[in-house]
């Protein structure tokens, strides 16, 4: 880059910072780089940063990425991570005017990172920490083996999505009070305090008998987890058997997942503030008249809908141009929820103005899930025609199955709950008293991918070295799959038995 | 900074070319790869490699979209062909990645454990190259080396006073001359000519030709990688021979009787007067359901390939595809009259599945 532009960019910068504080966006301070595409693909291809461990399948995105690249089927403009201070990076490529935009994107996506409270307890020194994780595996990869460290990295990669995105919230407490309930309770039966005469009557041998089998027989069948363990990962770090050094890989990459999970729970949230707010940087500040038409161009390439996707900046985009509309008109509240006469709400207006407080407020303490579930409103359902869509066995194509209002909500909500993910946690470690490892998947109406799944016990039975079982629901059945170290087995649960 | 990724991306081209070798008899059966080489690369049809996790069966699952349309209207085709159950294969996602022709046939020898050529011997065939790395005093104008000549210049003038060094100009006479000089070089010949000789009489079908046209895929690639120089020949048969293009060969179909001898006899001139042993190896495969004329055709051709072609070929192998017309007969007579001669492979294909042990024999001579 020449200094010319180098200078035109810093100036720019400056210039866009101003108007996004102006709007009372707040953020940490953001480092911007320049890359070439290469560059920026690399960085993407290692979850935006440029330090990561050595893992093959780093190099598969990049290949994927730089294909699609060349083949001009998709371009990154910028990226943008989650560290303070912020570090954003832009495709040296870019025109001035996308430039602009990126910047202005750029700045909200740091706002939100810094005020929605799912990122409250993510690791603002991701970038140093990540390098670390680098170190440490490279550290690794020379003493035991680069093909063995590999392997195991394989095997957690399986296995991190098994987190529970709601334990970054667990107050200390808690944990502590699951900790202290495994410790186990006084070994022998409680005797009343007897003179050693009246001690037969009063301390009778055949109750103290009777109380004594029973306090083996409960010790003999409680459960471990006393709790089913949603944290699966935390789980195997706990108590699998692991040497020091795996232990320390599974850590390092739960430490990531947790760390991308809000990243993940807020995807539309984040989108669409970003682009909510470079519209409005650029159409009301930073545009100059003769880049209106680029500026267009780019900004409805970005907001494009392509049928059977859900493009999450658009529906990010208008749900807080929504929300903004109607708390600026006053429709919310008691009195506009139960109206039920469609021209009255249609014409509804009542001068509150609190729009763009509102959205801040909701930037600041909701996430994709429940921002969907309180937002999106029937009127909006319709207006942007949004609907579900099925398979269709017969021809093998998605065919578009209802716009009703409800279907739509409930699929789209099913899509963002638990981050998509199957809810799958262990109920018993201890299993058949034999040290197998049980874990039940809760059936939400979608069944596991049956290969993934054999493929994913494997992984768990390289860390927890017993056999593992998984109950699910096939069809209308509930069955426990098996993985015993050589062969999968299945077998279908009584009703009783699934209870 | 591009390093790292680099060091990233070779980890996973050797996954690929695990995952390559570990289908290699697959692609071998399927003939997958016929057609999919292009000058140095052969773009590979792979699953998509993914991480597995515990996920949703998505498939049926569906979506939640944006747009117009009516309750029915399609909005694109799943993934995968719909067919089967679905989901049982790992990853309906296909790839393609480009393997070098180079690396496809080092996985072959590491997979088949075929040996390397041995070289024919190391001075029968030789080359002649020339190549302008001398230095000559005369010479034609068009190769004067102008640095050369400049210094002889300059050196000459700085000797004998005649340079001056406020008005530096440099005037070459004609022995400050330099040219360049051609400078022979001796280097082992290292090209291959192979001659694909197949039978299209009626009784081969499409089938057939597709075995012979996976096996000259998986021949051409390996000599490829052993050669320098591979030129290929095709020449089809039925009571006539002749010599047709690579389209043709594979395309062509007669209704004829056949006569072996008459392509053997055309491969012979050929090798003679185009393709002389001295200055080729020659490689001769013939693939043909294994029906031969009576009336003493196959003497004909034992006599041709003992005068003619053995002499001249490095390797001349026969690949006897099993139709349903064909009596077979041939195969057994080229193994009475070759029993124990080095350079000569016969291998019967009765079905794809046999590709693979048929090129393993074909190339595990290291001839």
């Amino acid at each position: 880059m020449s200094v010319i532009e180098q200078e035109q960019l810093t100036s720019l910068i400056g210039e866009i910072e101003d108007y996004a504080r102006g709007y009372g966006l707040d953020f940490f301070p953001v480092i911007f780089e320049m890359l070439d595409y290469e560059e920026i693909n690399m960085i993407a291809s290692y979850g935006g940063f440029p330090t990561r461990y050595p893992h093959w399948r780093f190099g598969m995105q990049y290949e994927y990425m730089q294909k699609s690249y060349g083949y001009g089927l998709h371009k990154i403009y910028e990226m943008v991570i989650n560290n303070n201070p912020c570090y954003a990076y832009l495709l040296n490529s870019n025109q001035i005017v996308d430039q602009k935009l990126v910047i202005a994107h750029v700045y909200a996506h740091c706002d939100f990172f810094k005020n929605n409270a799912y990122f409250r307890n993510t690791n603002r020194r991701m970038m140093d920490e990540m390098a670390n994780h680098g170190n440490r595996i490279a550290d690794y990869m020379s003493t035991y083996g680069r093909d063995v460290v590999e392997d195991f990295i394989d095997v957690c990669s399986s296995l991190e999505n098994l987190i529970d995105p709601n334990a970054l919230f667990e107050p200390d407490e808690r944990r502590e009070e699951t900790a202290s309930e495994e410790v186990s309770p006084a070994r022998d039966v409680a005797r009343l305090k007897s003179k050693s005469y009246m001690d037969p009557y009063i301390n009778p041998p055949e109750y103290l008998e009777q109380q004594r089998r029973a306090m083996d027989e409960a010790r003999a069948n409680k459960q471990f987890p006393a709790r089913p363990a949603k944290d699966v990962l935390r789980f195997l770090i706990e108590y699998a058997p692991l040497p020091n050094w795996k232990r320390d890989i599974l850590c390092m990459i739960r430490e990531e997942a947790y760390y991308f999970a809000p990243q993940a729970q807020t995807k539309i949230m984040n989108e669409g503030w970003a682009s909510y707010w470079h519209e409005k940087i650029m159409t009301q500040k930073a545009l100059s008249a003769s880049e209106l038409v680029d500026f267009a161009d780019h900004h409805s390439s970005t907001l494009a809908v392509h049928p059977g996707h859900l493009n999450p900046y658009k529906l990010g985009y208008e749900l807080y141009h929504d929300i903004e509309r109607r708390w600026d008109t006053g429709r919310f509240g008691k009195e506009y929820d139960e109206c039920d006469d469609i021209a009255r709400k249609a014409a509804w207006r009542r001068d509150t103005g609190e729009g763009r407080e509102k959205i801040f407020q909701v930037r600041a303490i909701y996430n994709d899930m429940t921002f969907v579930d309180e937002f999106l409103t029937e009127e909006f359902c319709h207006e942007h025609k949004l609907f579900t869509y099925s398979l269709n066995e017969r021809n093998g194509r998605y065919e578009i199955a209802d716009r009703d209002f409800r279907a739509v909500k409930e699929k789209l909500l099913f899509q963002l709950t638990n981050l998509g993910h199957p809810f799958i946690g262990v109920v018993d470690a201890n299993f058949d008293n034999r040290g197998e490892l049980y874990l039940k998947h809760r059936f939400d109406g979608v069944e596991l991918r049956a290969d993934y799944a054999k493929a994913t016990m494997e992984a768990l039975y390289r860390v927890w070295t017993r056999p593992v079982h998984v109950q699910t629901t096939v069809g209308e059945a509930t069955v426990v799959l098996t993985y015993d170290g050589s062969t999968h087995r299945e077998r279908a649960l009584s009703p009783a038995d699934a209870a | 900074m591009i390093q790292r990724i680099d060091r990233d991306l070779n980890r996973f081209r050797q996954v690929v070319r695990g995952i390559v070798k570990k289908e290699l008899r697959k692609f071998m059966v399927t003939g997958e790869l016929v057609g999919r080489q292009g000058r140095d690369y052969v773009s590979i049809p792979i699953r998509q490699i993914e991480i597995p996790t515990f996920r949703h069966e998505t498939r049926r699952f569906g979506g939640v979209g944006q747009g117009d349309g009516d309750p029915g209207t399609p909005i694109g085709q799943a993934e995968g062909d719909g067919k089967g159950p679905a989901g049982d294969a790992p990853g309906d996602h296909m790839v393609e990645v480009e393997v070098a022709l180079a690396e496809l046939a080092r996985i072959m020898a590491e997979e088949l454990e075929l040996p390397n050529i041995k070289p024919k011997s190391k001075d029968v065939i030789e080359a002649e190259h020339g190549k302008f790395t001398g230095i000559h005093k005369n010479g034609p104008e068009s190769l004067r080396h102008f640095r050369r000549t400049f210094r002889e210049a300059l050196k000459r003038q700085i000797a004998s006073g005649a340079y001056d060094f406020a008005h530096p100009v440099i005037v070459p006479i004609k022995d400050d001359k330099r040219y360049r000089a051609r400078r022979t070089v001796h280097a082992p010949e290292t090209n291959a000519v192979i001659f694909y000789l197949m039978d299209v009489s009626g009784s081969m079908g499409d089938e057939q030709k597709d075995v012979v046209r996976n096996e000259s895929f998986w021949i051409n690639t390996w000599l490829r990688h052993q050669y320098k120089g591979v030129v290929t020949r095709f020449i089809v048969h039925d009571a006539e021979a002749r010599e047709v293009d690579e389209h043709t060969f594979f395309h062509t179909r007669e209704s004829g009787g056949t006569r072996i001898s008459s392509a053997y006899q055309l491969a012979a001139d050929l090798i003679e007067s185009e393709c002389p042993p001295s200055e080729f190896n020659v490689y001769l495969f013939h693939f043909s359901d294994g029906d031969n004329w009576g009336g003493g055709d196959t003497q004909v051709c034992v006599k041709l390939l003992n005068e003619r072609l053995l002499p001249a070929a490095n390797l001349f192998c026969y690949g006897q595809v099993a139709s349903p017309y064909g009596s077979g007969a041939f195969i057994n007579d080229l193994g009475g009259a070759f029993k124990g001669i080095d350079n000569v492979v016969l291998a019967e294909i009765n079905s794809r599945d046999e590709i693979y042990d048929s090129i393993k024999k074909f190339l595990g001579k290291g001839r």
